[in-house]
């Protein structure tokens, strides 16, 4: 029997989930409003919602005084590149851990999930200095390689579930058919595990857009993505919030939209195979 | 050409034996059925001459030819997998088509083979529908589909039957029938239902515990079963076996008599008899489960036409003197 539910317990609920999306979107909210509002109304107390002069004044500053297409193509090749090269590496590696399973391959995965655990400032030395060494600071390539490599975890846990639900013995099917091994990945395993390659590629092109650390850390200006666009409006000359709120938003704007647009999958890819 | 040739094979998945070493030869053009209850090692045992797992020790040989560490795709077999392992994302005529894809046939011979195989197996109307649009029987006919334009040495069905219901089996059981009779080609088929044994076989191999128990054809195995196992595997309903003084008269530890083989009639004068406790009314046959007969808890006796027998009423039974089967202290046939 299903369990009766009256009208008002669900509106109590829908409105308490509302509340919370609310709130959990009110930062977002506030920059985008604040990017808007001119310096001293972003910093007016009792602060002002809706009701002030909204101004496109701040975006103009914001893109006189840096090149925003230069940090966008930056973020663009760092996230697509290590996405693309992750997915490279980890759609044989999770095939061969799915399929071909050995004595080691559970620990294998825990292991490369536990290299997600350790702090990433516990490596920053090191990397830094492997970067100077090979004079890539401040380099795009060295940037998706790293990013690559952080993300690699995630990416073969997330191909290795879905894998797993792909019966075998439409695999073996292929194998009798004569197909390679190069053909049974290409032919039969990627067309049907396409829905989980893509929220994989979706969830990990988000993941390195908005990667932080490593970002700003190994680039200055060449490499710099939106990550350090924004970072560069916080701080040296004092409080900008108007501007960095039309940074931050104009940062955000591009990933933001192709959340919004790929909502179903991303569900899918955060629930990580859980639901079948 | 198809003849498989099996020499001291074995199979073990770590420690445990599934498979231990046995021979077993299967002539070219022949209808082969491994059956045995699930667990036996029939599927492995079909997987082994596939190629999708490998041979523990042994040897492996199609026409002749040493296959034993050739890859499946090299082995000129076909499977058709209970499952039907059909390509969700391709059309009918693509999964029909894939092996001659891998082959590196040309597109034009592709589509000229596809569309006879379609034609044999009645899919003509739905080459470009994928197979989550099918029927349970459509996907299977794809799945043959496909393996019938490799034209393979030889067939490997793993129970292609068990995921379809009754009517339909029977349909898809004739057609693989007639397959056979068309193509001329081996085929080697596993089954655990010893009815598809019995009714496609030329030859069946009855599995136990990956050991072979008889090797023959399907009246071989009625009529002479090796042993207990087979002879109470093969036949159905099953034989009655019975033990004891009844045995020892006919110089046996066990005696078995077959359904068919025991006349009901009027209890006065008839060897055995007992107390009909359930009688099932089929029309073409009567089947009696009758107790009390101090011979075993239930002999089941199956008559020809309609017996008026009911619940409770008295029966005699004969049994076929000539048809009583004889068993030794360790289950082996006596001659």
């Amino acid at each position: 029997m299903a369990r009766a539910v009256s009208t008002r317990t669900r509106i109590a609920w829908t409105a308490l989930a509302w509340a919370i999306a609310f709130l959990m979107f009110f930062p977002i909210l506030w920059t985008i409003l604040t990017s808007f509002k001119t310096e001293a109304e972003a910093i007016a107390s009792p602060p002002n919602f809706i009701a002030f002069d909204w101004t496109l004044e701040n975006y103009g500053v914001v893109q006189e005084r840096s090149d925003y297409m230069r940090y966008l193509w930056n973020s663009v090749i760092i996230a697509g590149g290590s996405t693309l090269l992750g997915i490279l590496i980890a759609v044989p590696a999770a095939w061969a851990m799915a399929f071909v399973p050995g004595r080691f391959t559970r620990d294998i995965l825990m292991w490369m999930l536990s290299t997600k655990m350790l702090p990433a400032v516990g490596v920053l030395y090191p990397i830094y200095l492997i970067c100077i060494e090979l004079g890539v600071l401040d380099n795009r390539a060295a940037l998706v390689f790293i990013l690559m490599l952080i993300n690699l975890p995630i990416i073969v846990w997330m191909l290795y579930t879905y894998f797993k639900e792909i019966p075998g013995e439409i695999l073996e099917a292929a194998r009798m058919d004569g197909a390679s091994l190069r053909s049974e990945i290409l032919y039969v395993l990627t067309p049907m595990a396409i829905p989980g390659i893509a929220s994989t590629v979706l969830l990990n092109f988000i993941l390195a857009w908005n990667e932080a650390f490593w970002t700003l850390n190994l680039t200055s200006v060449e490499a710099a993505p939106l990550t350090a666009f924004i970072a560069s409006y916080s701080s040296p000359e004092g409080l900008f919030f108007a501007k960095l709120s039309a940074a931050s938003t104009m940062a955000i704007a591009p990933i933001l939209i192709l959340g919004w647009f790929s909502q179903k999958q991303l569900v899918r890819g955060l629930t990580f195979g859980a639901v079948k | 050409m198809g003849r498989i040739t099996l020499n001291q094979v074995s199979k073990s998945f770590g420690e445990t034996q599934v498979i231990p070493p046995l021979d077993l030869t299967i002539e070219d053009g022949e209808f082969a059925v491994f059956v045995g209850p699930s667990g036996c090692g029939k599927s492995t045992l079909l997987r082994l001459i596939a190629g999708l797992e490998d041979v523990t020790s042994g040897q492996i040989e199609i026409d002749g030819g040493d296959v034993t560490d050739v890859p499946p795709a090299k082995r000129g077999l076909a499977m058709v997998f209970q499952s039907y392992a059909l390509y969700p994302h391709m059309s009918v005529a693509k999964n029909i088509a894939f092996p001659l894809r891998m082959a590196g046939m040309e597109k034009a011979d592709q589509d000229a083979r596809v569309a006879r195989a379609a034609e044999v197996l009645n899919l003509t109307d739905y080459l470009d529908r994928r197979p989550g649009q099918l029927s349970g029987g459509q996907r299977q006919r794809v799945a043959i589909g496909r393996a019938i334009v490799r034209e393979p040495a030889a067939f490997l069905f793993d129970e292609p039957l068990s995921n379809l219901d009754a009517a339909l089996r029977h349909g898809m059981r004739m057609e693989i029938g007639e397959l056979h009779q068309s193509l001329e080609t081996t085929m080697i088929y596993v089954t655990h239902d010893q009815v598809e044994a019995m009714t496609m076989a030329d030859k069946i191999v009855v599995l136990r515990a990956g050991v072979i128990e008889q090797v023959g054809s399907p009246l071989d195995l009625y009529r002479a079963p090796r042993n207990l196992f087979v002879a109470g595997f093969i036949g159905s309903p099953t034989m009655n076996l019975i033990r004891g003084a009844e045995a020892e008269k006919h110089g046996a530890q066990t005696i078995g008599v077959r359904p068919e083989h025991l006349v009901p009639g009027d209890p006065d004068g008839a060897p055995w008899s007992g107390t009909v406790g359930l009688s099932e009314h089929l029309g073409s046959d009567t089947f009696l489960h009758v107790h009390g007969t101090g011979l075993a808890d239930s002999i089941t006796v199956r008559a020809d036409g309609e017996v008026p027998l009911r619940h409770g009423d008295r029966v005699g039974l004969t049994p076929n003197v000539e048809r009583i089967h004889r068993f030794d202290g360790d289950g082996l046939r006596l001659a």
